[in-house]
């Protein structure tokens, strides 16, 4: 079933894979942003209740969504390491973790500066963003745990059983703590409501999580690529391919 | 030959092991106890207020105390070399996981469960709130010591894990702290909290079935 | 780095059987390369010493073998089969037996514990006298119920190396069996691993110091790689 993925478990095909690969992220990320922005920031029509402050969904929301596919993306690629035994999957894992990690970073924050206004503070512990939070600890005890292990195979192996560990987590941590927060303070905060969003709020918001997309995969390859760089130094091809750029 | 069995001798030596070391299993006892004693200090003794924190602060309390002990769990082992001689033993390095496991949880978080009324005392818990309590520690506490092991197993050939552990296991134990203080939160308002108590159990039998695996897999890792 | 094949010189039916084979191994530790393409077969009655400088990966090699961790590439084969000079099955209760340079004993058991529970977890009943009378032969009279903790480094080694008697298996690797062990430790030591390669074992040790057997022996360098 995975024949076809096979050939990239070598560390050569995967880079070259990364550069055919980086482009197509690198161009999507740049238009998707660019028109997702200007036209969410600037031509949507703004929100009758929230105003202009509603136009931060189109850098939260993004994140917000993709932080978690990120920590799936991240959770298949350390199982694909740990079944198959591919290196490349560790590196890709690993390449993964700092940008969802910022990226849940990203929503948390935005969703902070939306709070400002929208409720008055700055915190609340409202359901998505106590999730968030604790997705956000997962990612760095992630990213903790392969820091502390000199042997990058083995920190990649044992990160790997923790991203499980943690994509096993999301679910249960996501329900608990909507219900735990459902009894605690009641409904109150439905502002994210079921979609009543207008088409011409949700355009630029569907081609802000495109560019999202785009700019994700660009840094994970870029990332990935930094990191078979580094774990390959002394392989021939590396050697050779350095040659090739000091020459140029 | 007379034939024995692995598992029995394994249960035995560690509850000989807890038995020396007495003092180790105290620590975090204490710990815990004193950990309890500072919170009607921190925030008044008013009897309501306690009541209303009480679950939470028992619970915290006993996670703390738990990423405390659980850094013993392998430690010993993995740096005598006794683990490698097991994992090279033709026993099943997942059941000889959860053998350990359990025996910790009998050393560790028993104590705490007997221990348990003279919290409720000083938290001014309610018989009905006790009992409630109770039954989620001893339904939660395994589940800490199961999932705690695959990260103490990961961190083991670490210098200094300790930290690491906590901040690895801290975020996976969210849940299980929702649902153990909310089962006793529900018990002082006079509410059914079986529910809440299910949900531990199908937890802790998920756990069961499945981290032995990944704890002894985490062992073959930390050997590499 | 030498894979040393083995030399057609033998006479005994036993020694033709391959006890453990190792083929085209590499491992990779913190990005350096320890050692690479390694080969190496182990027959029924050779004794291989491995040497090589520190850091060269002597111990990573061992625990390849004995499975205590994988190679980034090559395989390990163990071949379980019986000594065919007696055709007896279940003479060997262990195709390997591995003593690292972790003692694998608890420091709060005393030497009977500790053994009597190692022989337990490999599936072997042991009484007390057996065990009294094995630490005697290892020269620790007395000093068969004071936790090891307690005792010597070279009497912790003499402890942990008794378990050579305790089960049957074809090939012993022992990782540094001589450390801290005093002139007649090592003479000892090292005539229990010439009876059970004259016995039909194969016994793959490393050491510092030249192997005093005497059987002819195989040596094996790991050289230092940057």
């Amino acid at each position: 079933m995975f024949n076809w993925l096979h050939p990239y478990a070598k560390t050569e095909r995967a880079y070259a894979l990364c550069n055919t690969l980086l482009p197509y992220f690198f161009v999507t990320a740049v238009v998707g942003l660019l028109v997702g922005f200007i036209w969410g920031l600037a031509f949507a029509p703004s929100d009758y209740q929230q105003g202009d402050s509603f136009r931060i969904i189109y850098i939260h929301v993004p994140s917000a969504i993709l932080s978690m596919s990120t920590y799936v993306a991240m959770a298949i690629a350390g199982f694909v390491g740990l079944v198959w035994q591919w290196k490349t999957a560790y590196m890709s894992m690993i390449a993964i973790a700092p940008v969802g990690a910022i990226l849940t970073f990203i929503s948390l924050f935005t969703g902070a500066a939306w709070g400002k206004p929208m409720w008055g503070t700055w915190w609340i512990w409202d359901a998505r963003l106590t999730a968030q939070l604790i997705l956000f600890f997962l990612y760095l005890g992630v990213l903790a745990l392969y820091g502390a292990f000199s042997d990058k195979t083995q920190a990649g192996k044992s990160a790997a059983i923790m991203a499980l560990v943690g994509v096993i987590n999301i679910p249960i941590i996501h329900y608990s703590v909507e219900w735990w927060n459902t009894l605690h303070q009641g409904a109150t905060i439905t502002k994210f409501g079921k979609p009543s969003i207008a088409p011409s709020m949700l355009w630029p918001l569907l081609i802000s999580i495109a560019g999202m997309v785009g700019l994700i995969g660009t840094l994970v390859m870029m990332n990935l690529k930094n990191q078979i760089l580094r774990r390959e130094l002394h392989r021939p091809w590396v050697i050779a391919l350095l040659q090739k750029t000091e020459n140029r | 030959m007379k034939s024995v069995n692995p598992l029995t001798s394994i249960i035995k030596r560690d509850l000989v092991l807890a038995y020396r070391q007495k003092s180790e299993l105290l620590q975090p006892l204490l710990f815990f106890v004193m950990v309890i004693t500072l919170f009607p200090l921190g925030i008044g003794p008013g009897p309501e207020t306690l009541q209303k924190v009480g679950p939470g602060v028992i619970w915290v309390a006993a996670i703390l105390s738990a990423l405390l002990g659980m850094d013993k769990l392998f430690r010993d082992d993995f740096n005598d070399g006794s683990l490698e001689q097991l994992q090279l033993a033709h026993v099943s390095l997942s059941w000889a996981m959860f053998a350990k496991v359990f025996v910790h949880w009998c050393g560790s978080f028993l104590p705490l469960l007997l221990i348990s009324p003279l919290l409720a005392l000083f938290l001014n818990l309610t018989p009905a709130m006790y009992w409630a309590l109770i039954q989620t520690l001893a339904l939660g506490t395994p589940l800490l010591s199961l999932i705690g092991a695959i990260a103490v197993a990961l961190t083991v050939g670490l210098q200094r894990g300790g930290v690491l552990l906590s901040l690895l296991l801290i975020p996976v134990f969210i849940p299980l702290l929702i649902f153990a203080t909310s089962a006793v939160d529900s018990a002082a308002m006079g509410l059914n909290y079986a529910p809440q108590l299910a949900i531990i159990g199908a937890m802790l039998c998920f756990a069961v079935a499945i981290t032995p695996f990944a704890i002894s897999y985490a062992i073959r890792v930390s050997h590499h | 780095m030498i894979g040393e094949t083995r030399t057609a010189c033998v006479t005994n039916d036993y020694r033709d059987i391959l006890r453990l084979k190792a083929e085209d191994l590499s491992c990779i530790k913190q990005d350096r390369t320890l050692f690479e393409s390694f080969s190496l077969q182990v027959y029924a009655g050779e004794l291989f010493h491995l040497t090589g400088p520190n850091g060269a990966g002597k111990t990573s090699l061992l625990r390849l073998l004995v499975g205590l961790s994988e190679p980034d590439c090559g395989v390990v084969t163990v071949t379980n089969t019986l000594h065919a000079a007696d055709q007896q099955p279940n003479t060997v209760d262990y195709p390997l037996l591995y003593l690292g340079h972790k003692l694998g004993l608890n420091k709060y058991l005393s030497s009977v514990e500790n053994l009597a529970y190692w022989a337990s977890i490999h599936g072997i009943a042991t009484s007390q006298e057996q065990l009294y009378a094995l630490l005697a032969r290892f020269n620790l009279v007395g000093l068969e119920d004071v936790p090891s903790g307690q005792l010597s480094a070279g009497q912790q080694r003499r402890v942990s190396l008794a378990r050579t008697q305790l089960l049957r298996a074809n090939v012993w690797i022992l990782d540094e069996p001589f450390t801290s062990l005093d002139i007649a430790g090592v003479t000892f030591i090292q005539g229990l691993v010439d009876d059970f390669v004259s016995q039909g074992g194969a016994v793959l040790m490393t050491s510092h110091q030249a192997l005093q057997s005497r059987l002819p022996v195989k040596t094996v360098a790991l050289e230092y790689r940057l």
